[in-house]
């Protein structure tokens, strides 16, 4: 399709950045004197960019398909002779879908936090990171060239350093932020490159230029990008090899991880997958491996789920699972593409709902997350039980919840994909929906069903004591205050509604297809690999409940099977990466360092040592008598006329 | 008499008062000899003029002269000063400029 330039009120798509922005300026410029009202300004913001996305929205659809694909030039980057790096706003049906979910679902997050933080002495800082989260995230998907995308992305980058290690005088914060911030490097340098390669294939890094040059290049050009391109996802979207730093994340504030989960951080991943579609159009390899990568984590996450007894990272794994489903339907091509978006909308909103669940859950138990010291929590918390519930059934995809029809579709592409990769990749995304509703059926029966299970004499420095101020740590659950109830509420309707709203009739395929390419052969929403996975989930169900409901759960955990240790240990994923990588590296250093201090170092050392030894002999010569000068002034001078002497004969 | 003799001699009185410089400690012998050696050299000086037969040597020995009596003039201040420091004219004592 056509891009064409954007007019009327899509002339003002810059405000979209500008609001979140401004906010961020205001709140981390302004210091302690915005700390009154710095939270309204950020919710306030976010809000304001909301609206406005509503407003292009309705914009676009007003617009014939084939003109859905607004470009606003704000101005040139970077205007070098034969390098143009402008600056430019792309708004388009794909775009758009990501600045409603980012700024709505953002937007929801952000009031939730207002409660949330409401005793965090620091709560403006921390507002003001969450509106340079959704401004580096809204750059990222806005931006019509994969220089502005860089940008955003690691803006993205740079926002969830900051947020997870917001908590910063936890070490293991500290340390989680450090983590992610590396692994996400990693991606970045394929990112990076893929935009050089681009640049030097292409000679434009414009989405229209770099999209018309790998129509006219060869495969190679197409599977190189595509595998850079998948890197950098990687990195971003938490998938194998880079998913490690996810599951640490969780150090952060709930609203954070809500935030990185559901709207703003692992769902680029997918949105440049996505939105790089010409350029896997051209290589059947790397959407293969954008697949694999897809099926191998959305099993990987769901075990590594299955193992965890605390809740949020419980619910990490889950998203590296999810994030694999979408990973995998942008594997399949135009078949998966609309899918994948689908899944990733619905996907917010239940996933935010899951994890401000969570958060209010902990918000009750004085920041317990051991889902062994919860327990019988659905007469405490109603509200909360019946948003995390309906969230709940959406992601196991039980009908008519969101999940059913946007994760259905999915593993019926796999399917369909034909041969044993369809065997292959179906049977993976078919498991991987029967172990989602084993693990989080366990979640919920142990959070709110059972025995209570949590301390009532307090322990001395439990999970939610201060360092500084360590005091018994006794849960009271209560539900939370109406400002965190209100925005689970409309989160789970979303989670009821998102996924039928979006997938019957077609709506997002149909909506998408002008950018991603339509469907091949739309099918009905009952299809038999959709069907297995049905009756996997409800048996599923049913195992989770004998291990689980039927019988107590311990409060302290059992040495468990081979598989669960290993599951605990998140598949040993940090194990490989230590010695794989970490160790060889500090073997590394450890060898520059010994070849630095007494191989360079000893040289120069050395040369100084000689010449301040043998001049501290030398200088012994001056001993300050006058005849010992004046007989060494006789020796000169003697052999300077013996010199004279046999130079002349 | 050939001019080789004054030659001869000069060496001679050279070489003395090169041995009583290195050898005595006493800065007043150490200066006489100085002036020995200076002395010598004015007297080959003005042996190798007569040699040649110009003047250029005579010309030098007066400069040589001259320079002595203004060295003498500086290098007895010095010794006086020194002596008044040291309550001694010995070299040897004044040592203390030294590594």
């Amino acid at each position: 399709m056509t891009t064409l330039a954007a007019t009327g009120v899509l002339r003002a798509s810059w405000l979209l950045l500008a609001f979140p922005v401004f906010g961020a300026a205001v709140l981390l410029l302004g210091g302690r004197r915005t700390d009154k009202w710095g939270h309204l300004l950020g919710v306030l913001m976010s809000l304001a960019s909301f609206v406005y996305g509503v407003i292009a929205f309705f914009t676009l659809l007003s617009y014939p398909a084939s003109e859905r694909s607004r470009d606003l030039h704000m101005y040139s980057w970077i205007p070098v002779n034969g390098f143009q790096a402008n600056m430019g706003i792309l708004l388009d049906p794909l775009s758009i879908c990501f600045v409603l979910l980012i700024t709505g679902v953002g937007s929801l997050i952000l009031i939730y936090s207002v409660g949330y933080m409401a005793h965090d002495t620091d709560r403006r800082r921390f507002f003001g990171y969450l509106n340079l989260f959704i401004a580096a995230m809204l750059l990222l998907v806005l931006s019509d060239n994969y220089l502005g995308l860089y940008a955003g992305w690691e803006g993205v980058g740079l926002a969830s350093y900051l947020l997870i290690g917001f908590w910063q005088f936890k070490p293991t914060a500290a340390v989680a932020a450090k983590k992610a911030f590396i692994a996400n490097r990693v991606g970045d340098a394929g990112l990076s490159v893929a935009i050089m390669l681009m640049f030097a294939e292409f000679g434009t890094v414009n989405f229209t230029g770099v999209f018309a040059g790998v129509k006219s290049s060869g495969s190679g050009v197409g599977l190189a990008l595509g595998l850079l391109l998948l890197l950098g996802a990687c990195g971003k979207s938490a998938q194998i090899p880079l998913q490690s730093w996810l599951l640490d994340a969780m150090e952060g504030p709930t609203p954070v991880s809500a935030l990185i989960h559901a709207a703003t951080m692992v769902t680029a991943g997918v949105y440049l997958m996505v939105r790089s579609n010409p350029i896997l159009a051209q290589s059947a390899d790397a959407r293969m491996a954008v697949a694999i990568v897809g099926a191998v984590t959305l099993l990987f996450g769901a075990i590594i789920a299955c193992g965890k007894d605390d809740i949020k990272k419980s619910l990490a794994g889950s998203t590296m699972s999810q994030i694999g489903y979408m990973m995998l339907g942008a594997g399949l091509g135009p078949a998966g593409y609309a899918f994948a978006i689908a899944h990733l909308l619905a996907h917010g909103f239940f996933k935010a709902g899951l994890f401000l669940g969570a958060g209010s859950v902990m918000h009750g138990m004085d920041d317990e997350v051991d889902m062994r010291r919860y327990g019988g929590l659905w007469r405490i918390l109603p509200i909360t039980f019946v948003t995390f519930g309906l969230a709940y059934l959406a992601i196991i995809g039980i009908p008519p919840f969101s999940g059913f029809f946007t994760k259905d579709p999915i593993i019926d592409a796999a399917w369909e994909s034909g041969g044993t990769q369809g065997w292959l990749l179906g049977g993976a995304a078919i498991i991987g929906a029967g172990i989602t509703a084993f693990y989080m059926t366990r979640m919920m029966l142990m959070t709110y069903f059972g025995a209570r299970r949590w301390e009532t004499e307090g322990v001395l420095g439990g999970a939610g004591a201060h360092p500084a101020t360590p005091e018994p740590h006794v849960p009271h659950p209560h539900e939370s205050s109406p400002v965190m109830t209100w925005p689970m509420i409309v989160l789970a309707i979303g989670s009821v509604g998102a996924g039928g709203f979006l997938i019957i009739n077609n709506r997002l395929d149909g909506f998408l297809a002008p950018v991603v390419g339509a469907v091949p052969a739309p099918h009905g929403l009952w299809s038999w690999p959709g069907g297995i996975a049905l009756v996997l989930v409800v048996l599923a169900m049913g195992v989770a409940w004998t291990m689980y409901g039927r019988v107590p759960v311990p409060a302290v955990a059992p040495r468990g099977s081979v598989l669960t240790r290993a599951a605990r240990a998140d598949l040993y994923g940090d194990a490989f990466n230590e010695s794989v990588l970490m160790r060889p590296g500090q073997w590394l250093t450890r060898l520059s360092v010994y070849f630095d201090s007494r191989g360079v170092d000893g040289v120069v050392n050395g040369l100084a040592a000689t010449v301040g030894g043998s001049s501290g002999r030398l200088r012994k010569v001056q001993n300050g008598f006058v005849r010992s000068y004046a007989l060494s002034m006789l020796i000169g001078a003697v052999l300077l006329v013996f010199g004279l002497l046999v130079v002349r004969l | 008499m050939s001019p080789a003799a004054y030659v001869f001699l000069a060496v001679i009185l050279f070489a003395i008062g090169g041995v009583g410089v290195l050898i005595r400690r006493n800065a007043i012998l150490i200066f006489m000899s100085v002036e020995l050696m200076l002395n010598a050299c004015n007297l080959a000086f003005v042996a190798f003029s007569r040699m040649w037969g110009n003047l250029d040597g005579q010309v030098v020995a007066f400069f040589v002269m001259v320079v002595a009596a203004a060295e003498v003039v500086v290098g007895l201040a010095i010794l006086m000063a020194v002596y008044r420091a040291h309550k001694s004219a010995s070299v040897d004592d004044a040592n203390l400029l030294k590594y």
